[in-house]
């Protein structure tokens, strides 16, 4: 879609769709990149109490007073609520007191399945991806948590090749046989849709696609036929005020664009 | 008064870091990562390595680039504001590192028991998934009193753990401030500690805020003057995260030669810290200096 135009683009369109996700006096484990914009955002907007937790040892209740790359920068140290251990915040994860956790991911099933670790071509050629960081603690632990990733045909797969941070598993009842703890995966925000699990099998499904993004560009991107919500809608589409916060917050574009 | 254990980079990295050891060397996640120490391991030539951390931003990218490492027990491995890292990824593609893989909170567990001196941590993270599968130090277990499944991690006692921190005395009785990653549990379970400071002060500034030390300084083995040691991460109370140099530094590691020329410039060339700060330039410096001061109140530990 023509930015110019429409005013916003697809990223702007993700973040904004994953800020709304979280709901006001939450305690968010935030992750890398996309997700600590989209916590800033829910933040400035409609979720003002929310209280941001990261895994370097940070508890934040105010968005940074500068914009940051990443969730180590000063400013984001500068201020906090707590400066602790990382075992102190993974303690809270698995506690069971983290209402939300955002992750990204490279590789993703039709259950929800995280592959941050391993991925496998064609040919059988392996390429070694960065690992779980948090990702895997949050998606085992955290009430519910939400994916961010780019919607393409060789990331959404029938099966990861390596499940680096659990979904649903084979199906519903996978965690509980597992011993999980976690609620699983309630989104997965893509530069396509927003897609959400049947609570009856843990299969995912299409919940809205982006403004200008047809089913069709979302099944052709999708490694296996995915089921389509009866209620499908249009992703709420980014206002001038949300634009304005997000260009604040990454003003130079690095990771929303221009 | 016990003896000094202030040493020059080279010969702490010379005596403590025989080829072969394990180390946790950038326990902190983002911040206040030992690259002065991880440089100086590189033009020592050390091999046989195994690094041992949750995410240590891209030094272990670095160091596995150079040729120092065998084997990798990380939650993560790569450069935070870019992803992947091509080193780690071409060590590990062409068989010259293996790799246990952790999630951060399995690693804090592995450090966790080593420090407690127990055989594992149990833990309700990773049932399920296949960290099991590339982790030999992963295995499920039964809860002796609930019966319900659980993680154990086994323990990880490194023979060395490399910190920054801000200040040390010479005994290395050292304060850090900022958020800690698992540096502590890092310290408590390694056979060895090496500090790298940003400053060296007396000990009794140290005991007058002993809430703010990192480890005790009994166990320390070696305190080492760098000044600018954690760049091009940040280190609170000094100075900033130099972005740029992660952007250059993705670009210039995406093959082997032009990682080669990134070494030839920023790592090679260095005797000691006064050598990187002239290839940073005063410019560079100035512009990453802490500028929005916020100090805290002292605190009363008298009786």
């Amino acid at each position: 879609m023509d930015t110019d135009i429409a005013g916003f683009n697809m990223r702007q369109v993700m973040v904004s769709a994953a800020s709304a996700e979280i709901k006001n006096g939450e305690v968010v484990f935030v992750g890398m990149r996309l997700p600590m914009l989209a916590f800033f955002l829910a933040k400035s907007l409609h979720a003002a109490d929310a209280v941001g937790l990261y895994e370097l040892g940070i508890a934040r209740d105010s968005v940074a007073p500068m914009p940051l790359m990443t969730m180590g920068d000063l400013p984001n140290l500068s201020g906090s609520l707590w400066l602790a251990d990382t075992g102190d915040m993974m303690g809270l994860l698995q506690r069971g007191l983290v209402d939300a956790s955002f992750i990204g991911g490279a590789q993703v099933d039709r259950f929800g399945n995280l592959n941050t670790s391993y991925v496998r071509d064609k040919n059988g050629k392996v390429t070694r991806l960065p690992g779980s960081g948090g990702a895997c603690d949050l998606a085992s632990l955290g009430k519910r948590h939400i994916i961010i990733m780019s919607h393409e045909k060789h990331r959404f797969v029938e099966r990861v090749d390596y499940l680096t941070s659990p979904g649903y598993g084979t199906g519903v009842e996978w965690r509980k046989e597992k011993g999980l703890t976690g609620g699983g995966p309630s989104a997965v925000i893509t530069t396509l849709g927003v897609l959400r699990f049947d609570i009856k099998t843990g299969e995912m499904y299409l919940a809205s696609t982006h403004p200008g993004v047809t089913v069709e560009d979302v099944l052709k991107n999708t490694g296996w036929s995915l089921k389509i919500s009866d209620t499908l809608s249009v992703t709420r589409a980014p206002g001038r005020e949300e634009i304005d916060i997000l260009k604040n917050l990454d003003p130079g574009g690095f990771w929303t664009g221009n | 008064m016990a003896e000094s254990k202030l040493l020059n980079l080279q010969d702490a990295i010379k005596r403590y870091i025989p080829s072969g050891s394990s180390l946790v060397i950038g326990a902190t996640l983002e911040t206040m990562i030992p690259f002065a120490a991880g440089h100086e391991i590189i033009r020592q030539g050390k091999k046989n390595l195994t690094l041992i951390g949750p995410i240590s931003d891209i030094l272990f990218d670095q160091l596995i680039g150079a040729g120092c490492v065998s084997s990798v027990k990380a939650a993560w491995v790569g450069n935070v504001i870019t992803g992947s890292g091509y080193n780690f990824r071409r060590g590990v593609e062409n068989g010259s590192i293996t790799v246990e893989d952790h999630s951060n909170l399995t690693i804090t567990m592995a450090l966790r028991a080593g420090a407690m001196g127990l055989p594992f941590m149990p833990t309700l993270t990773a049932l399920g998934g296949d960290l099991y599968k590339t982790n030999t130090g992963i295995k499920e277990i039964d809860c002796p009193f609930t019966g319900r499944k659980l993680t154990a991690v086994a323990s990880i006692n490194p023979d060395v753990a490399v910190i920054h921190v801000q200040r040390s005395d010479e005994h290395g009785n050292a304060h850090a401030w900022g958020n800690f990653g698992i540096a502590r549990e890092a310290c408590l379970a390694s056979e060895k500690i090496i500090l790298t400071a940003e400053e060296i002060v007396e000990t009794e500034f140290i005991k007058r805020d002993p809430n703010r030390v990192i480890t005790p300084g009994f166990r320390v083995s070696a305190v080492v003057h760098a000044p600018w040691g954690a760049h091009p991460s940040p280190a609170p109370g000094f100075y900033n995260r130099d972005h740029e140099f992660f952007l250059e530094y993705r670009e210039f590691s995406k093959n082997r030669e032009s990682f080669r020329n990134w070494l030839e410039t920023w790592v090679t060339p260095v005797r000691n810290s006064g050598d990187y700060r002239k290839i940073l330039g005063a410019g560079r410096m100035d512009s990453l200096k802490i500028k929005n001061h916020m100090l805290s109140e002292g605190v009363d530990y008298g009786y």
